[in-house]
């Protein structure tokens, strides 16, 4: 009731906005996770590190950090394009399907039809781009919600997957050495790294670029903020999504080139925990699933948190089970912290 | 009451006004949604230097008219003029590059973006040489610079934090950017719908206050409001819509509140 007396309210409006504007300890933290909706990923990422490495010996040897970096490739690189498509307010069910059919349209095209490395490469990518442009199309054309179109198109890729490959792994051992090249290792400071890992960093940091420096950014915020608003500010809302679209599409393409360096082989199998991973690691990393806020960077220490609790809960010896139960409980506590942060000033 | 009669598509307005050409001039717009008719031939001037507000009861047609000058609707008949010259105007973008800009009732803000970023929404400018040109960076400091600068101008102090979120300001602060941002850039013509309808008392002496600071700098207003101790505080012509159609033309001085609503309600034949 009574807290610190400033200088006395001059009128009831000035009450009113005092009343609302407390400055209670815990309404400041709420305050700054809001302004920097990163900060709380950061925690649990030092706090999940800690604790596993307090519980496992070998949590936080180099070989396992490495491990974690490889296992951390794929899923980070698909959760940037879900960070996309969640900034704007949609959600792509369908990240991990679009990355396994273009990864074995990256495999098989090279060993059945013979083409070179970087054709099947591209071929990918174009597989990738026309996935983005075919659920783009029906969110903005159609005018379906995301979660509906790529609850759709998760199915139809998933098939086109199993139709096109008959259903087998390509090993990596058959492939040109181009398209395995991001399973490729170097040594720093005694920890193996990737190059898929080096690529998927070099993503992240062109994305938060792009995202923080443009206006084409700026517009992606706007959109998933309030389309109404964004179209009446004069952006072209359709053309914002379908190029949000497109860009997942992309990224999900090199999602697959990583994918395939980091098993060796091109599997119409793999892939399915991927979609929901990648949404786990973006809602974790504080983007809203609402729209017009989050970072990437969030995004890679959500990924990186997913990462950590599958490998540190394995190491802990628990059943592969309380790795998804994790997750799960993860996804819950994330989005309520999201809810509550939410609440500063209505 | 007897004075401003003048029916959809006559000739402007009587008073003193008439001698000025217009800034901005509709003729008999005509807009219908189906088989229900929003604009039924609507005449329009606004003059330089003037706050032309809009008053009619619901579903009289306001927003429509508004809409239809603003391009968010395409009127089915009737003609534009701005600065006597025709326009048509099919997207909301192209009325923004004549010149009109509009502020619409629901705070056509980005909540989660700053004061800065949202005064430039849309029309973001780039840094000069290779890194605008080529990677199409944004002119952050620069765009915050002139957010500043166009604030002072227009006498907004509630703003001091440029790279406040929206979100965290207040409903006449809210206002105030979406004003600052319609007033900035070198409008002909600033359209106001309903300014005033979410605010308090006090945030509403503010945003009239920006509105006559608007005037006084020679940029013409058109404002809609149902609020008839602010319209006949800060209009200097009253434009009545009534069933699709404009009853009268009035101004503060020649009628009263009462008469305006009477007019509106069609009690009173103007």
């Amino acid at each position: 009731m009574t807290q610190q007396t400033t200088e006395p309210p001059t009128s009831a409006l000035d009450l009113a906005e005092e009343f609302l504007d407390r400055t209670t300890p815990l309404s400041r933290i709420r305050n700054t996770l809001h302004r920097y909706p990163a900060v709380s990923p950061a925690i649990v990422l030092v706090l999940a590190v800690i604790v596993f490495g307090l519980l496992n010996d070998r949590f936080l040897n180099p070989a396992n950090l490495s491990l974690i970096t490889q296992q951390v490739a794929v899923v980070g690189t698909l959760a940037v394009a879900q960070t996309l498509i969640i900034l704007t307010a949609g959600i792509d069910l369908s990240v991990g399907a679009v990355m396994v059919l273009s990864s074995m349209v990256m495999a098989q095209t090279s060993v059945q039809l013979g083409l070179p490395g970087v054709l099947a490469i591209f071929l990918g990518l174009v597989v990738g781009l026309a996935a983005g442009a075919f659920n783009g199309f029906l969110v903005t054309r159609l005018k379906l919600p995301p979660f509906i179109v790529t609850l759709g198109t998760l199915s139809i890729f998933v098939a086109l997957t199993l139709l096109y490959s008959g259903g087998a792994t390509v090993r990596g051992a058959e492939m040109p050495e181009l398209l395995t090249a991001m399973g490729a290792t170097f040594n720093i400071g005694g920890v193996n790294f990737t190059v898929g890992v080096l690529m998927m960093l070099l993503l992240y940091v062109v994305v938060a670029l792009i995202l923080g420096k443009t206006a084409w950014g700026r517009h992606v915020y706007a959109v998933g903020d309030d389309p109404e608003a964004a179209r009446l500010a004069g952006i072209s809302v359709n053309r914002v999504l379908m190029s949000v679209y497109l860009a997942a599409g992309a990224i999900l393409a090199l999602g697959a080139w990583i994918q395939i360096g980091r098993t060796n082989a091109a599997s119409p199998n793999a892939g399915a925990e991927l979609n929901l991973d990648s949404i786990t690691a973006v809602v974790i990393g504080g983007t809203s699933l609402f729209g017009g806020r989050g970072t990437v960077w969030g995004t890679l220490l959500g990924a990186l948190i997913v990462g950590v609790f599958r490998n540190g809960l394995s190491l802990a010896g628990l059943d592969v089970l309380w790795q998804t139960f994790a997750v799960g409980v993860l996804i819950i506590v994330a989005v309520s912290v999201d809810q509550w942060i939410r609440k500063v000033r209505k | 009451m007897t004075t401003a009669t003048d029916a959809a598509g006559q000739a402007p307005a009587p008073g003193p006004a008439e001698t000025r050409t217009p800034i901005l001039r509709a003729r008999r717009l005509v807009k219908t949604f189906g088989r229900v008719v929003g604009l039924d031939g609507v005449s329009l001037e606004l003059y330089p230097g003037e706050v032309l507000a809009i008053i009619g009861d619901n579903g009289a047609g306001k927003s429509t008219l508004i809409k239809c000058l603003t391009g968010a609707e395409i009127p089915d008949e009737g003609e534009l003029f701005l600065d006597e010259k025709p326009v048509h105007f099919k997207r909301p973008q192209d009325a923004r590059a004549a010149g009109i800009e509009t502020v619409y009732q629901n705070l056509a803000v980005s909540p989660a973006l700053d004061v800065a970023a949202n005064l430039f929404l849309g029309r973001e400018e780039r840094k000069r040489g290779i890194l605008g040109s080529v990677f199409r960076v944004v002119d952050q400091k620069g765009m915050r610079e002139k957010a500043r600068n166009e604030l002072k101008a227009l006498g907004i102090s509630t703003l001091q934090d440029v790279t406040v979120p929206v979100e965290n300001l207040s409903g006449g602060q809210r206002q105030a950017v979406a004003v600052a941002r319609a007033a900035a850039f070198g409008s002909k013509v600033v359209v106001l719908d309903e300014p005033t309808a979410a605010l308090g008392v006090r945030e509403s002496n503010q945003v009239l206050e920006l509105i006559r600071n608007l005037r006084d700098r020679g940029i013409p207003v058109i404002l809609i409001s149902h609020n008839m101790p602010h319209v006949f505080d800060v209009a200097d012509r009253i434009h009545i819509q009534r069933l699709g159609k404009r009853a009268a033309t009035i101004t503060p001085e020649s009628h009263t509140m009462t008469d305006a609503v009477a007019i509106m309600t069609g009690a009173l034949r103007a």
